[in-house]
């Protein structure tokens, strides 16, 4: 009977697994090619100049921190701005397949894992907009 | 240097970090981190924010395919992110207070540890009586093997819980997915078949990267002039890596790795020590 259930729960999860694996895909590959892109863009401009010190920290003060920096800065072409734009996009990967799993187990009644999925996505939206910077 | 003859370096050197990563199963992260700061003499946070990329485009792009074939536990990677995600956000917080030299010492002994992980007997069989808190959690499962499915149950759910936490906090500090602790988590405290660890554990390192990832993005630990040929490298790497992975027999390649990883890790530490970072 236990077998069963381990069976019943391997069909149900089948389907949500599959979508899991394409979304994990499109957003790699969809990363990868804004990133491309934007360094392509990057080394035509910017090519043939020495390359910055990255011996020194800078942090925040060069960076393009903010999503809206990071948007603003990709729709005026700024090379920079377009490869952040695929760097987040690659950190959200992560984040929708969580978001999928919630479907998924929504889906199939499973409540303790509805529960056990959403504290996950809290605590990752807790991190991008909990103010962490202290 | 220009930025092209540096861009086209740390491609190659990212190809090969991914090549390496993915064949001996350490991810591409590990390599990243001393490549970037002994070779390139790149400030260490640059290079977490860079090796916490490549884990996740590393861990991503071989998830896929492993949750496809059926053999990752989605509910355990689910039940134990809860405890790499609060441990990764714990450890980025801790990373502004912990000195620069500190966290390449603290590096270099996770590589070590890591090294020896590597080539550590692996748990080839399941557990057929498993502790209660793994039924009432629903833990046990079964995987495809090449003689039919066979199913496994689990043991020591709170010891794995607590070691799992602990490989988060060390990736968001160090950047790193943490792969050799999570294994030890789940192969060797939680008695599950390596195959399903280690996919598992892969499928839970992005996650866990990206809980990191994003306190990090917004310190400026990521810059584009190093994210670009990073996370292109490293993902042409991991998949040569996957295309081979079946054809040649990796382990000499894994005990050449070693016997590196540890100059590397002695490298790191006698850096740190020397206050170098």
């Amino acid at each position: 009977m236990k077998k069963n259930t381990i069976l019943q729960n391997k069909l149900a999860d089948h389907d949500i697994e599959r979508f899991i694996g394409l979304q994990l895909r499109v957003g790699v590959l969809l990363s990868s090619f804004i990133v491309l892109m934007g360094g392509l863009l990057y080394l035509y401009q910017l090519g043939g100049v020495p390359m910055p010190s990255y011996h020194t920290f800078a942090g925040e003060k060069t960076g393009i921190t903010s999503f809206t920096s990071v948007l603003h800065g990709a729709v005026s072409l700024d090379a920079r701005a377009i490869i952040q734009l695929g760097v987040v996009i690659l950190v959200a990967t992560p984040v929708f397949r969580i978001a999928l799993s919630l479907v998924g187990f929504l889906l199939d009644g499973d409540k303790m894992y509805t529960l056990i999925t959403l504290v996950v996505l809290a605590i990752m939206l807790f991190s991008v907009f909990g103010g962490l910077k202290i | 240097m220009s930025i092209l003859v540096f861009t086209l370096l740390l491609i190659l050197g990212a190809y090969l970090a991914g090549l390496v990563g993915s064949l001996t199963g350490l991810g591409g992260g590990v390599v990243i981190i001393p490549l970037l700061t002994l070779v390139f003499n790149v400030d260490i946070r640059y290079a977490i924010g860079a090796a916490l990329l490549a884990s996740i485009a590393n861990s991503s792009g071989a998830a896929s395919a492993y949750v496809k074939e059926g053999i990752t536990n989605v509910r355990l990677g689910m039940f134990l992110e809860i405890a790499t995600t609060v441990g990764a956000v714990v450890g980025a917080l801790l990373a502004v207070y912990t000195p620069t030299n500190t966290i390449a010492i603290l590096f270099g002994v996770i590589l070590l540890f890591s090294a020896a992980m590597t080539i550590r007997k692996k748990n080839q069989d399941a557990l057929t009586e498993g502790s209660h808190a793994a039924e009432v959690l629903k833990l046990n499962n079964s995987y495809p093997t090449k003689d039919g499915e066979v199913a496994y149950k689990l043991k020591n759910v709170g010891a794995g819980f607590s070691i799992m936490t602990v490989a988060g906090v060390f990736s968001g500090l160090l950047g790193i997915g943490s792969g050799a602790l999570k294994v030890l988590a789940m192969d060797s405290t939680m008695h599950i078949p390596f195959k399903v660890s280690t996919t598992t554990s892969n499928f839970m390192i992005g996650v866990t990267a990206a809980a990191s990832a994003v306190v990090y993005l917004q310190r400026g630990y990521m810059d584009a002039g190093i994210a670009f040929p990073v996370v292109l490298g490293v993902l042409g790497g991991a998949f040569t890596g996957a295309k081979l992975l079946s054809r040649i027999n990796v382990k000499v390649l894994k005990y050449i790795f070693c016997v590196a990883i540890c100059f590397v890790a002695a490298e790191m530490i006698y850096n740190g020590y020397n206050h170098k970072f």
